[in-house]
């Protein structure tokens, strides 16, 4: 029989197996940041070892920087130290870093495919749940605790137990307006936030082979928040291609060589996996979410629901909690739902392609009186550079947006950009958890596009129709 | 890491599924360079009724409806929780702030993988029991001020009043690893000779993946 792609890359990284099935895996890649790496270098310190592999490591910071008036440095002296911290762990011990005034500084996940760090066939990990997005070129990648990002440190490998498979379909032709995100967030909805524990999802059939690279990654991305670590896409032409030239990628006769060994980076025709879904994308509709998890979503022609009708008594009691919380009452339709703030940014959809669907509707038009603050973040340097080269830059200025630095920013709100007790925002990010963006902020997930009409319109449109 | 044989103790009920990471320990805490400082923290933004910010001096106001500040379960070392507990963030600023607090294990229905291996690899023990049992723990709680559990990581067995309620498993491998305190990297290290063999084997097979010898990334 053969084998799924997951099957595939774990067992090319078993390096010993114990009895009871946990593993050592050979790691090929760790991405660094500021927020979960400073107690593993101190650990890594403590043993007088140094790094096992120090090239197989790049750093970058992106949870706490300002995204703007650089200039002046980080206002935030916890922040601060944090940042410099990572710089001098990073000189120690000989790991590249991308610095805070480096043009290919952002989002972690950003830069690593940006980079070509990212590539298919390698076991890739950091410190950071969303690790999972690198999933998207045919690699295992996910997020670990502080404690693994030091054993990676000072062994190259992790001990682990393989995950179950899980393989979902999305299958025909998307309609206009409905992008990576819908598709993910309707995942979501179906599988739950703990739908995939324990498994490593795929993502297959003709619409995900349709996607391109960011669309991909928005959709590995967001595997996490429906409980699996890895998501996963086979490799295909449109990964190879996005590949070719980037500066950490192979060349020449390497590149030749690597290029051959990724198109097997693929599940079998006739592997098995655990469990499947086959979900149909021709009827999708923009998603947007209500609650404070992120598979409380309904269709953008939907409403709130009912938390009476909901007969478990724990979902019931969530939801209504939820409900409270985001300010909302049963029944009202999402359109008529008004926001405060817009954000467009995180490793989810502040890539190019999310800028231009962003840019794509505004239109000449300006955001609504009753938005306070539009924000958009670019994921890395190079794409906001991408951006101004297109003149993207000038359309949302235009429009009454705020043009940032790259960095998580409003996605987590561990720096300046947050979100006020009580305001409602309409983001493109991965979390709309309690207090995520800002204690007391209220967070609707949404695609760009939708991001960006409800900043023109004031509140959450159907985009499929004219507003 | 601290040893894991035994643990009676004190039950704290959290009756809320979906137990994000961003709720055990708010990001703005996210912020310290070392590992500890995170419990008086843990669950800041329902525990007190004002915004914590770290390293803040003046006293705070505890929220007295949140379950943490009910004089009955002060001092609990095992928190009762739902379903999928610890999703969302990978933080490890997690398990600190709970084994800070006092938590020695957590005993829910399901849990978030990466919540689950980071748990594990500071000594504190998830302890998985079927939801019709995590429904009765919850009720006799309720119930019963002190209610107390006893977990025995050696039998795999959850009692109460010396009843057995319920068993639980965990990997024979880290079961061994908490029952003896020991880490994953030293374990590791001694099989140093197979990870270079491996090493030198995917180098040849993957060369993309090394770069020229001694090159950075
Ligand atoms: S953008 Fe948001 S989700 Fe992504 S790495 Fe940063 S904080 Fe995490």
């Amino acid at each position: 029989m053969g084998k799924t792609l997951y099957e595939k890359l774990w067992d090319s990284h078993v390096v010993r197996e114990l009895p009871d099935g946990t593993c050592l895996v050979y790691i090929d890649r760790q991405l660094v940041h500021e927020v979960t790496s400073p107690q593993a270098f101190a650990g890594v310190r403590a043993r007088k070892r140094g790094l096992w592999r120090p090239d197989a490591n790049l750093a970058v910071a992106d949870h706490n920087v300002p995204t703007k008036d650089r200039a002046l440095g980080i206002s935030d002296p916890t922040s601060r130290v944090q940042i410099e911290t990572l710089g001098s762990n990073c000189r120690d011990f000989g790991v590249s870093l991308f610095s805070m005034d480096d043009v290919r500084q952002g989002i972690v996940h950003v830069v690593g495919p940006e980079q070509g760090a990212t590539l298919p066939g390698m076991t890739i990990v950091c410190g950071d749940s969303h690790t999972s997005t690198h999933g998207a070129f045919g690699a295992l990648a996910y997020g670990i605790g502080t404690s693994e990002v030091e054993q990676v440190m000072a062994t190259q490998c992790l001990l682990q137990k393989r995950s179950r498979t899980m393989r979902i379909r999305l299958e025909g032709t998307m309609p206009a307006g409905v992008e990576a995100k819908d598709m993910a967030l309707a995942v979501i909805g179906k599988i739950g936030t703990a739908g995939g524990t324990g498994y490593a999802i795929e993502f297959a059939g003709n619409a995900v082979r349709a996607l391109s690279m960011e669309g991909r990654m928005t959709l590995c991305n967001m595997a996490i928040e429906g409980g699996a670590r890895a998501g996963l896409v086979g490799v295909d032409e449109t990964t190879i291609s996005y590949l070719a030239g980037r500066p950490f990628a192979p060349s020449g006769a390497l590149w030749e060589q690597a290029v051959q060994a990724w198109r097997g980076c693929v599940t079998d025709p006739d592997a098995m996996f655990d469990r499947e879904w086959v979900i149909d994308v021709s009827t999708l509709a923009p998603q947007v979410t209500f609650g404070t998890s992120p598979e409380m979503v309904v269709p953008i022609d939907g409403c709130v629901p009912d938390p009476t009708r909901e007969s478990d008594p724990a979902r019931r009691e969530a939801l209504t909690a939820a409900l409270t919380y985001m300010d909302l009452r049963p029944g009202i339709a999402m359109v008529d739902v008004p926001i405060d703030v817009v954000f467009i940014g995180s490793c989810t959809n502040a890539r190019i392609e999310d800028l231009r669907a962003a840019a794509g509707v505004i239109a000449g038009r300006k955001i609504a009186p009753g938005v306070r603050r539009a924000l958009v973040v670019p994921g890395s340097g190079l794409v906001k550079r991408a951006a101004e080269s297109e003149g993207l830059d000038r359309l949302f200025k235009e429009a009454g947006f705020e043009w940032r630095d790259p960095g998580c920013s409003m996605c987590l709100a561990m720096n300046a950009d947050r979100l006020e007790a009580g305001e409602r925002c309409a983001s493109t990010s991965n979390r709309n958890f309690e207090g995520r963006q800002g204690a007391g902020g209220r967070t609707h997930l949404v695609s760009p596009q939708m991001a960006a009409a409800a900043a023109i319109a004031g509140h959450f449109v159907d985009i499929r129709r004219p507003y | 890491m601290q040893r894991f044989e035994k643990e009676t103790g004190l039950v704290l009920p959290l009756d809320r599924l979906n137990v994000d990471t961003d709720a055990i320990i708010p990001k703005q805490f996210l912020k310290a360079v070392g590992r500890t400082g995170f419990g008086a923290n843990l669950f800041d933004n329902w525990r007190y009724l004002d915004r914590g910010e770290p390293g803040q001096e003046t006293t705070r106001t505890p929220n007295p409806d949140f379950v943490l500040n009910k004089p009955r379960y002060k001092g609990a070392s095992i928190l009762l929780a739902r379903a999928n507990f610890g999703c969302g963030s990978s933080r490890e600023h997690a398990p600190w702030a709970l084994i800070e607090y006092g938590i020695r294990a957590i005993v829910a229905p399901s849990f978030a993988d990466i919540f689950y291996q980071n748990s594990l690899k500071n000594g504190l023990l998830p302890v998985v029991l079927p939801e019709d049992t995590v429904d009765r723990l919850f009720q006799a709680v309720e119930a019963e001020v002190g209610y107390a559990l006893t977990i025995d990581l050696r039998t795999g067995q959850v009692l109460a009043h010396d009843q057995e309620i319920g068993t639980f498993s965990i990997d024979p491998f880290r079961q061994e690893c908490l029952l003896n305190g020991l880490d994953d990297i030293g374990w590791t290290l001694r099989h140093e000779a197979e990870i270079r063999a491996y090493e030198a084997r995917r180098r040849r097979e993957a060369p993309w993946l090394f770069g020229p010898e001694g090159s950075r990334v």
